[in-house]
């Protein structure tokens, strides 16, 4: 397997994750779009002993943080309501459906560097070293990071403390 | 029988994650034992873990864009940070502007016009929610006034969910969603053959007038407009001239 081919693999986990950490998919499928790009045309700069997963999620995180740095000075840049809740009845199964719902809405309200490393963690089953790594940051940052999300999250599907839309049916 | 050791927050999470040895696994093991309220955090860590895959892991079998696949053709390696897609857009919006435009704005400012910004987010929440099959919509056509209400109440302006039978889509019914810091409301409507296209409206500067203006993107066809309170985007996967009826269809029906 060549360079290219093991890029190529990661797009379906690149996409997943841009999609769960930007709600709209139209952005999170510019972000992977950029992020190939990038990667391809500094292939040259990718050690071959290093993991390519590793490196494409480091290239991903400083597209998206200096974007988001851009972003700063405007303020209407939420993402869309509900937009996270893609594809529900997809894959929910034994699933509560509601419980999905809460978490989506949950982790819009994480604060961003919460919400990256909850998702590199949780759902890219990232070990904590790799996580750092991505991010640039100490193992002990990523660690209480983690540890503060999950607690908001834990904290806002169980009690009322969050907005959400009212349901009208 | 010795008193387990206290056991830290981190060293918790260190745990569901799976990144303790042995011995430090059965030391939290043995602390949780009697400690339910714990035990039962540990358990909604898990639970948190299982969700997210279950939220997400759909979108690893969605199609890849065919932007994304021509990365990997062997022919050429692209070197520009800007994607072929925007510019294409970007050229049909000026095609079109070209031909559609019979408003006072030239064509680089209606391209850039901030007014329009919501549209990505309308092709974003129609992307989502025309694949639900019983979400779709948070009230149904069933409470159609009620759901009128609602909206109207809520974006601060009387509107109506526009009629589109006489193409032969019918009402599905609406939800309200966040554009920005703003309400905006989507309609979703379908036809015979279960083709579905949604209406996404949200307020503008009101008393604007501004002609049809078209996107295209990933085979989804987008019109928007400014007319009176309202910006509305119009938005389904169809081609171009099918899509312009429905709109004059909308378009007519609010003026009336």
């Amino acid at each position: 397997m060549d360079e290219r081919d093991a890029i190529s693999a990661e797009i379906p986990s690149l996409r997943r994750y841009a999609r769960a950490l930007l709600s709209d998919p139209v952005a999170a499928e510019d972000l992977v779009q950029d992020c190939l790009e990038r990667a391809l045309s500094r292939l040259h700069l990718f050690r071959p002993d290093t993991s390519m997963r590793t490196w494409l999620f480091t290239i991903m995180h400083n597209i998206h943080a200096n974007a988001a740095r851009r972003r700063s000075k405007r303020p209407d840049t939420a993402p869309l309501d509900g937009a996270t809740e893609n594809r529900a009845g997809v894959r929910h199964g034994q699933e509560d459906a509601v419980a999905l719902r809460d978490l989506s809405r949950a982790l819009r309200e994480l604060p961003s560097e919460q919400r990256a490393v909850v998702l590199l963690v949780g759902l890219e089953d990232m070990s904590y070293r790799q996580v750092a790594e991505v991010l640039d940051v100490p193992i002990g940052t990523v660690m209480s990071r983690l540890s503060r999300g999950r607690e908001r999250l834990r904290r806002s599907m169980e009690g009322d403390d969050t907005p959400v839309l009212r349901r009208i049916k | 029988m010795t008193i387990p050791r206290p056991i830290g927050e981190l060293e918790l999470h260190a745990y569901v994650d799976g990144e303790l040895d042995a011995d430090d696994r059965a030391e939290v093991e043995a602390w949780l034992a009697d400690r339910p309220q714990d035990a039962a955090r540990v358990e909604a860590y898990r639970d948190q873990k299982r969700q997210l895959h279950a939220l997400y892991d759909g979108v690893r079998e969605e199609d890849v864009p065919a932007r994304t696949t021509a990365l990997f053709s062997r022919r050429k390696t692209p070197a520009r940070s800007i994607s072929w897609m925007r510019i294409a857009a970007s050229i049909l919006l000026l095609a079109l502007g070209g031909l559609a435009g019979w408003g006072s704005h030239g064509i680089w400012q209606a391209q850039q016009d901030e007014r329009f910004a919501f549209v990505e987010r309308a092709l974003g929440a129609h992307i989502v929610y025309v694949r639900e099959a019983r979400h779709a919509v948070e009230v149904g056509a069933d409470e159609e006034d009620h759901l009128v209400a609602w909206l109207s109440k809520r974006l601060g302006h009387p509107l109506k969910a526009p009629k589109l039978g006489d193409a032969g889509f019918e009402l599905v019914g609406g939800r309200l969603l966040a554009d920005g810091a703003a309400p905006a409301a989507q309609f979703m409507y379908e036809n015979a053959a279960g083709q579905r296209v949604t209406v996404y409206l949200r307020t503008g500067r009101d008393g604007t007038h501004t002609a049809f203006r078209f996107l295209a993107r990933n085979g989804v066809s987008a019109f928007y407009w400014a007319d009176g309170p309202f910006a509305y985007a119009l938005i389904g996967r169809m081609p171009r001239d099918d899509l312009i009826g429905l709109a004059r269809l909308i378009y007519r029906d609010v003026e009336g």
